[in-house]
């Protein structure tokens, strides 16, 4: 027996009209400053407002939320009493609207708490979410995970539970199409990455398997052309697209290392999660190797990457994704994000750490133990294939 | 001849196991808390009310099976049908999606759980090189 579960999504030019569509009483929206400096609040609160719908904001969430920030979110709802909570962001945004709803909406619940394995938890009948998607990576609009940041521990914590999924993803490319180059590129390896993992990892499934292949198709097609030119809007609408998609595909199947490692990497060095999770998916291909070889081989023929005869598709597999993150300027080595060698060295128990932890580490189809955590660790910092 | 499940002899060999094991030292090296493992509906072959393990940073302290619920006061019960032990026992289904799916029900401090999810696998694991009789 699994689940597959996703919310209702809204696709397309002028999805967010659909909020105009939406019951309820009053909106609590979730958000950061500069989705507020860039209008997008006001898109969607005069989307609310034609429902009938009052809305408040809370525009506070960081990069990497805090539990502090959550904590403070959800006093405010509760002094609100929203019957209905938007999200407008990208996944840092999303992941801590998800907590703060499990705070407000769950007797007792702390956002650290929130565990896929207690039911019953009753969050739609307090109020229901709605996820706007600002950035296309991380398909938060579509999934029950949530990323919080634990300051104290120097540690990302995966937390979540099935009641955690958004109730409706209004997935409309006109948010994505202000992104800079620079985020589009990393956000599209997150969707990359998701795509990648949830087809392979310990979990899969047939329903899962088809979204992936899918996002997978469609990162490899329309990724580079919205790094080229953000005013492409069809590629825009395809990568939205692709992060919502895989999104659902990942959620039902769980990710692997790649995340497992970029959690960690992120708690310690703040590096952005796509740019973290797309530098570590060709070395988490290259340390699964053989196990997953059928799987690579898959996605290799699905994107039409030539295997030559007697040749693994995992090595092949995994320089055709160095390549495209070369193509859009994202870094293939830990060492190219800038993080000095010492720093890292000295934060390698953390790392290590950490990265076990992670609930990303159990789905991986091959575990590593602490030595070859560390020592992949290592190798990506300097940018060496894996060969053990 | 194997070990009988759900006895104290295999609670012991269990115990003995996670000690061995470098993979659960490192999975478990921060935990602090005692389990009981409770099969619900209670079978009539059980030797006793549940399993005790005194697990504490990546060590089993303790193990046995307690004859009534009182005996001690651990910090986590566990607890699911013997028809699910048995399918994870035979690998046919997934410690944790068990619990994912409420096949497998846990109480006590979840937040530790989630820091420290490898520890689940890593336990089924060592339960698993035990040379197990099962009950019919």
């Amino acid at each position: 027996m699994w689940f597959f579960i996703t919310p209702e999504v809204v696709y397309g030019e002028d999805a967010v009209s659909r909020l105009g569509q939406l019951e309820g009483k009053s909106a609590f929206i979730v958000t950061d400053v500069n989705m507020v400096k860039l209008g997008f609040v006001d898109k969607v609160k005069e989307q609310l407002s034609k429902a009938g719908i009052e809305s408040s904001v809370f525009d506070e969430v960081e990069p990497d939320p805090l539990l502090d920030t959550v904590k403070r979110g959800s006093s405010q709802m509760s002094k609100s009493g929203p019957d209905l909570i938007v999200a407008v962001g990208g996944g840092s945004v999303m992941d801590a609207a998800k907590a703060m709803w499990a705070e407000y909406a769950g007797p007792g619940m702390k956002a650290e708490e929130i565990n896929p394995f207690t039911a019953g938890l009753g969050l739609q009948n307090k109020a229901r979410l709605v996820c706007v998607p600002t950035t296309s990576g991380t398909g938060a609009e579509a999934t029950w995970g949530i990323v919080l940041t634990d300051e104290a521990e120097q540690r990302k914590m995966s937390v979540g539970s099935r009641e955690t999924m958004p109730d409706i993803a209004v997935v409309d490319p006109q948010f994505a199409a202000e992104m800079p180059p620079g985020l589009t590129a990393q956000t599209g390896m997150d969707v990359l990455t998701h795509a990648v993992e949830g087809f392979t990892s310990s979990w899969k499934n047939d329903i899962s398997d088809g979204l992936c292949i899918k996002a997978i198709q469609l990162v490899f097609q329309y990724l580079p052309r919205a790094c080229k030119d953000g005013k492409d809007m069809e590629a825009r609408e395809k990568m939205a697209n692709a992060a919502c998609i895989a999104g659902m595909g990942f959620i039902n199947s769980m990710c692997a290392m790649a995340h497992a490692t970029a959690h960690s990497l992120g708690g310690v060095f703040h590096t952005p999660h796509g740019r973290a999770v797309g530098l570590f998916l060709p070395y988490t291909i290259e340390f699964i190797g053989d196990v997953c070889e059928e799987y690579w081989a898959e996605i290799a023929y699905s994107i039409r990457l030539e295997v030559p005869k007697g040749k693994k598709a995992g090595p092949i597999l995994a320089e055709a994704i160095r390549g495209l993150a070369r193509s859009i300027k994202e870094p293939l080595s830990i060492k190219e994000t800038d993080i000095p060698s010492d720093s890292f060295s000295n934060s390698m128990q953390k790392l290590v750490d950490n990265a076990f932890a992670d609930f990303q580490l159990v789905t991986t189809a091959r575990v590593p133990s602490t030595e070859e955590t560390e020592k992949f660790f290592r190798y990506a910092y300097e940018g060496k294939s894996i060969d053990f | 001849m194997g070990i009988r499940y759900g006895s104290d002899e295999w609670a012991k060999a269990l115990c003995q196991e996670l000690n061995k094991s470098q993979a659960w030292k490192d999975a478990a090296k921060n935990w602090e808390g005692d389990i009981y493992f409770m099969v619900e509906p209670r079978e009539p072959w059980l030797e006793g009310f549940a399993m005790y393990f005194d697990l504490w940073h990546g060590e089993c302290r303790e193990a046995c099976v307690v004859q009534d619920e009182s005996e001690k006061n651990p910090a986590y019960r566990i607890w699911a049908p013997y028809s699910v032990w048995k399918q994870i026992m035979d690998k046919k289904l997934d410690g944790v999606q068990a619990m994912m799916t409420g096949k497998l029900s846990m109480q006590g401090d979840m937040a530790q759980v989630m820091k420290m999810p490898r520890a689940t696998t890593e336990l089924t694991n060592c339960s698993l090189l035990i040379d197990t009789e099962f009950p019919e």
